[in-house]
């Protein structure tokens, strides 16, 4: 499939503070491409940039052909954006909303209250079309939401955490849309700091990290950076010292890397099973109550960690 | 362009639909107004005026055909139940009743007021401008103003008479139908006709409170015709500062931002949030204006002018609503300082009392305001004015409107609209 998004070394620095340094991927026509990455590492800037809001301080990048410096207009035309916050008109109804922001698109007449049909239908709202959006839940305010990057049929849909601050249900309803949007040809780019969200949806993940993409690939590709490792969760009590704990097994033989994440301690291993006892007797030298702990398959987060030293979550 | 149509519109759907908002823009003006008007008496007497018996005193120095015309005036029939006048002769007498409140004015009619008007057979023209001293009391601004429109409508008579003789001398001339040497005597029988003329009270329409319209109907001032656009001019300038507001509240709600991914331009997302204030004010003063003249049966004068007069305050008072937003960082900014700017520009612009009665240099300054344009031109509206007069507040108040408007767009043009 051909590239719909070329992104190459785009940069935005404010004034002593540099958010994204020089990033460049591609998006393939068809694909979700997902970036992963903690709050504050840039990924809310690079689909501002992207979306023609800000401009670059340097770098370029081509939507559907079109430079986003040189030709915003016509890239404004291939993109829809749903941003992080909910940006609709309170006052109004679903459908007003709908209404109002087909029209910034150009539609207009029979064709426009067509697709604010069938965008309605599409996240669930039908029925409450008439309501005014003030009172609505937090999960159908995200679907409205949503409904106004879909009305103009996108090539490319720019999603920006779009799940932060719902209930899981509204959450699962907004990943479904994802998906079926992509079923239907609908390419996405989607950001999150959520590794499952990453995970269950794309084709390709960037990770990116103080406005640095720091890695690239598939799934698969990724979780081979860490090998085959496993990753030991110890989850400790409150008044428990996890640094110490963290140091302690570091010497543990078999145990790849250490690092404390709130109140628990993350340890990379190649096999769980034969540190556990090295660990338990380690956090027992220092009194150190261990009060559970989990073993996780080599995902994204690992790699994250593996990275960066940091979980997702800092 | 329709871009641009489709966010005004939309803002003035959101404005109908906040309550709050819409109890500040009609509702309290036009309470207000009612307050104002039970305050004057407007709605407690039988005649339609709701001030009577305003209390005067007339010194009439002068004697003469003109000066009696003038105190005929008032003791006219046409103005007896809105003025109460006495007599004195002695100008610091007469002074010294407003000193003490007991009178709203004093009128001193100078002597030789009439000859220095139109001259006598065998007199000189006099060099030296014998004025009428019009003494008003500033703790009875309304009364007070009521009064001198009535001696400015007799001045302005007398001009108007004095200029058509001397025209009308000139033109006889020139045609050849009198020689010059005859035009001495030919305008002493113009003045004749003159001093008849100011002198008959029954001809008074044009010298009294009364003034005539086109169609020969009367215009009767009413209190309310200051009150009433005084309180909607008053709110007018929130109604700016509010929908000024809503372009930092879209900024922070992050709704402007999205408009700014969709394929407008800045300009039409600016032009179309001015647009929306335009649209807004525009609705309230048209409300108020219609709802004053269905429930106080107040006549705001030529309705074509009532309109024109009415964009071009909008327009001018919707360029100060966005200098206010371009200047502040936050909605909240607006809110405070359009609330301070509407109370100070009220007071500026004589939106509670008369601009007559201030001080020259409060005056000077008020011209910054749009309320005072306005106030000066539905003024001249409700007492019977035509276009003509207008044109002077429009032009200027569409120029405050551009002026504001230019420099609210270099404004935000320095100022980063997108991020928070």
């Amino acid at each position: 499939m051909p590239n719909i998004l070329e992104v190459q070394n785009l940069a935005k620095s404010y004034d002593n503070f540099t958010a994204v340094k020089g990033i460049s991927f591609d998006i393939k026509e068809g694909e979700i491409f997902s970036l992963l990455g903690p709050n504050g590492a840039g990924k809310t800037t690079t689909i501002s940039m992207l979306s023609t809001l800000y401009t670059p301080t340097s770098g370029d990048a081509v939507i559907g052909g079109h430079s986003i410096t040189k030709d915003p207009m016509a890239v404004k035309q291939v993109i829809g954006v749903v941003p992080q916050e909910i940006a609709l008109y309170e006052d109004l109804t679903a459908r007003e909303n709908l209404v109002f922001w087909g029209q910034m698109y150009g539609l207009g007449g029979k064709s426009l209250n067509s697709r604010v049909d069938e965008v309605l239908e599409q996240i669930g709202l039908t029925d409450k079309a008439k309501n005014r959006v003030k009172t609505y839940s937090g999960g159908m305010k995200r679907r409205v939401n949503i409904g106004v990057g879909l009305l103009h049929k996108p090539r490319l849909l720019f999603m920006d955490e779009p799940t932060v601050g719902i209930d899981p249900q509204s959450r699962r309803a907004i990943l479904d849309t994802v998906k079926d949007l992509n079923k239907h040809g609908m390419t996405v780019l989607y950001t999150t700091h959520y590794m499952e969200e990453a995970a269950e949806l794309s084709n390709r993940v960037g990770i990116i990290d103080h406005g640095e993409l720091i890695a690239l690939g598939t799934q698969d590709e990724l979780t081979k950076q860490v090998g085959q490792a496993e990753t030991l969760i110890l989850h400790i009590g409150e008044n428990e010292d996890p640094d110490a704990l963290a140091k302690a097994v570091s010497s543990v033989e078999g145990v790849q890397k250490a690092d404390v994440t709130n109140n628990e301690v993350s340890i990379i291993t190649s096999d769980a099973k034969d540190i556990l006892a090295g660990v338990v007797g380690k956090a027992n030298e220092r009194g150190i109550k261990i009060r559970s702990m989990d073993i996780r398959e080599p995902n994204l987060e690992a790699v994250f960690l593996h990275l960066t030293g940091r979980a997702l979550r800092d | 362009m329709l871009k641009t149509l489709l966010i005004g519109i939309k803002d003035l759907k959101i404005l109908s639909r906040d309550r709050a908002a819409l109890i500040l823009i009609l509702l309290a003006p036009f309470l207000l107004t009612i307050g104002m008007g039970l305050v004057t008496g407007r709605f407690s007497g039988d005649n339609s005026s709701g001030i009577s018996d305003i209390p005067i005193v007339i010194v009439n120095l002068d004697n003469d055909s003109l000066g009696n015309a003038l105190v005929d005036v008032f003791n006219s029939d046409d103005l007896a139940e809105l003025v109460e006048p006495t007599f004195s002769v002695d100008p610091e007498a007469a002074r010294l009743l407003v000193d003490e409140d007991e009178v709203a004015a004093a009128i001193i009619i100078p002597k030789g007021f009439t000859q220095s008007i139109i001259p006598q057979s065998g007199s000189a023209v006099s060099n030296e401008e014998i004025k009428i001293e019009f003494y008003a009391n500033p703790s009875r601004p309304t009364s007070a103003g009521i009064v001198k429109s009535i001696v400015d409508g007799f001045l302005a008579r007398l001009d108007e008479m004095q200029l058509g003789g001397m025209t009308s001398v000139s033109q006889l001339i020139i045609s050849g139908r009198i020689a010059p040497q005859d035009a001495n005597q030919v305008g002493e029988e113009m003045g004749k006709r003159l001093q008849n003329a100011a002198g008959n009270s029954n001809e008074a329409t044009a010298i009294t409170l009364n003034t005539s319209t086109s169609e020969g109907e009367a215009v009767e001032f009413d209190v309310l015709s200051f009150f009433a656009p005084g309180m909607a001019l008053m709110f007018l300038m929130y109604t700016v500062s509010y929908g000024g507001r809503s372009i930092l509240a879209e900024k922070s709600e992050g709704t402007l931002p999205r408009l700014l991914v969709s394929p407008t331009n800045t300009i039409q997302v600016l032009g179309g949030k001015v647009f929306g204030i335009f649209l807004t004010g525009a609705a309230q003063m048209l409300i108020l204006i219609g709802a004053s003249s269905l429930f106080f049966r107040l006549n705001w004068g030529n309705a074509f002018g009532v309109v024109l007069l009415t964009l071009a305050a909008v327009f001018g008072a919707t360029g100060w609503g966005m200098l206010i937003t371009a200047l502040a960082r936050t909605p909240a900014q607006v809110g405070s300082v359009g609330s301070a700017v509407m109370l100070i520009f009220a007071m500026l612009g004589g939106s509670f009392i008369q601009t007559d009665n201030m001080p020259a240099f409060v005056q000077t300054f008020g011209k910054i305001t749009p309320n005072a344009w306005a106030m000066n031109g539905f003024t001249t509206l409700a007492l019977g004015g035509t276009l003509t007069p207008l044109s002077t507040p429009i032009v200027a108040l569409l120029t405050m409107g551009i002026s504001l408007l230019l420099l609210s767009a270099v404004l935000f043009g320095k100022k980063n609209l997108v991020q928070k």
